[in-house]
């Protein structure tokens, strides 16, 4: 699903820049420090994405899917743990 | 290493289950080797809590279009066979 160069398509590409909210700016600041401190690499990350199921790849936008892979690779290693996330929210 | 720029490579089509960098579409395809950027981990192991180590060679491929234009992609040592 992630690997779709060649595909064919007639879709445009979208060039638009958009502006990023809070959560995406901490969610790529996040990322960059578990990877400084060793605890999770690019590597993982783009393994966390490529296990999505593709419509839920399909209907993710770039940062959530880096959230979804963070919250897999963390639950991974026992950092966070199943439904932590969740009850910390509130959900 | 074992290429040097200049040489004909053609891209594994071997399957591979599991996180890789090398894009379904070069698998089979033929390309020159442009220049060598030198050694990294492993992504394949590295995505699964490895260290990559030891670090495999990658190479920037020429790979020409029907056109005259090319597309360069990074494709590592392990994934690439000899072409003639």
């Amino acid at each position: 699903m992630h690997d779709r160069g060649e595909w064919e398509t007639e879709a445009p590409i979208d060039r638009t820049e958009h502006p990023l909210a809070d959560w995406e700016i901490i969610m790529d600041a996040l990322v960059g420090t578990l990877s400084a401190a060793d605890v999770m690499n690019v590597d993982e990350l783009r393994r966390g994405i490529e296990s999505m199921e593709p419509s839920a790849y399909a209907s993710a936008s770039y940062y959530e899917r880096w959230l979804f892979s963070t919250e897999t690779i963390l639950g991974e290693k026992g950092i966070l743990a199943p439904g932590e996330l969740d009850e910390r929210v509130g959900r | 290493m074992t290429f040097a720029p200049g040489d004909a490579v053609r891209v594994s089509t071997r399957p591979h289950d599991g996180h890789h960098r090398t894009p379904a579409y070069l698998k089979g395809r033929v390309g020159t080797i442009h220049r060598l950027h030198g050694g990294f981990r492993n992504p394949e192991t590295r995505a699964y809590a490895g260290d990559g180590l030891p670090e495999q060679q990658l190479y920037l491929v020429r790979f020409g279009l029907d056109d005259g234009d090319c597309v360069l992609a990074d494709v590592f040592e392990h994934w690439l066979e000899r072409a003639t």
